[in-house]
């Protein structure tokens, strides 16, 4: 039987994950990468949560209209974000975050 | 049936996802990003959400990805030379992850309702017009003003992009 609580727990390995990856990885795309898969993760678990709360024999259509919300801001995040990316590769030829540990140009 | 289908994309979403920090060439990350996301949309498509799975194929899989494979291969980046690894940085984020692990699952375990079955659903679910009617009625404000920050965000990129930084 398939519960709530497993699409919770693969929710929670994604975004452990996703953590890890910003934890242990030292390039910045691939940081920017894990931050997707922690946003994905917490996106599931909306769904899932959207599916539990039956009303009148319809899911909980508020968490997917979040979700909804929550792809659109991702995708213009990603938008910005990979352009300060490039900006930065630009001005000093590199995506490692050791390399980069001053907030002034 | 459904609880083995249940286990394969979850097998496919996480197996990719640790491909995803695993792999030294930011190319094959992206990739295995993809694989990740399509096993994501499989379980949105599992709880019903089959407008959800859609948009995350075609924004994730499709437009992020792509933006990502571009910008990899415009700044042309080789896999990352081996530099020495801080192995007490390294054992500290990996146990810091574990902790969060173990204590979401602690959570979810004292869940009320986490154990139980998901209720059938007796209606027929149309959900790209139950998600649209929100969208236009009680959501309309949000809705707006994601639009407005879609455009912003647009005219960031570009100033970002252009503009030499020094």
């Amino acid at each position: 039987m398939i519960t709530l609580g497993h699409y919770l727990g693969a929710s929670a390995v994604l975004f452990a994950v996703g953590f890890a990856g910003v934890m242990l990885r030292r390039n910045i795309i691939i940081i920017f990468m894990s931050l997707e898969l922690m946003l994905n993760a917490a996106s599931l678990s909306l769904v899932a949560f959207s599916r539990s709360r039956v009303a009148s024999g319809l899911p909980n259509y508020n968490a997917q209209v979040f979700v909804f919300f929550i792809i659109t801001v991702a995708a213009a995040e990603v938008a910005v974000g990979l352009a300060i990316i490039v900006a930065l590769f630009r001005a000093r030829r590199t995506t490692h975050v050791e390399d980069i540990s001053a907030m002034k140009f | 049936m459904h609880l083995l289908l249940f286990w394969l994309f979850t097998l496919i979403m996480v197996g990719f996802g640790i491909a995803v920090i695993a792999n030294r060439n930011p190319v094959a990350s992206a990739l295995c990003l993809v694989v990740s996301f399509v096993g994501l949309a499989a379980l949105y498509i599992s709880l019903d959400a089959f407008f959800i799975g859609t948009i995350q194929i075609l924004v994730y899989a499709g437009a992020v990805m792509v933006l990502f494979l571009f910008i990899i291969m415009l700044l042309d980046l080789r896999a990352e030379e081996r530099r020495p690894v801080n192995w007490f940085v390294f054992a500290g984020g990996g146990a810091l992850a574990l902790t969060l692990l173990f204590q979401i699952s602690y959570v979810i375990g004292r869940t009320r309702g986490a154990h139980a079955a998901f209720p059938p659903l007796t209606v027929p679910t149309d959900d790209v017009r139950n998600i649209g009617a929100l969208l236009f009625s009680q959501f309309n404000l949000p809705f707006q003003v994601i639009g407005v920050l879609i455009f912003v965000a647009t005219i960031g990129v570009i100033i970002l992009s252009k503009r030499e930084l020094r």
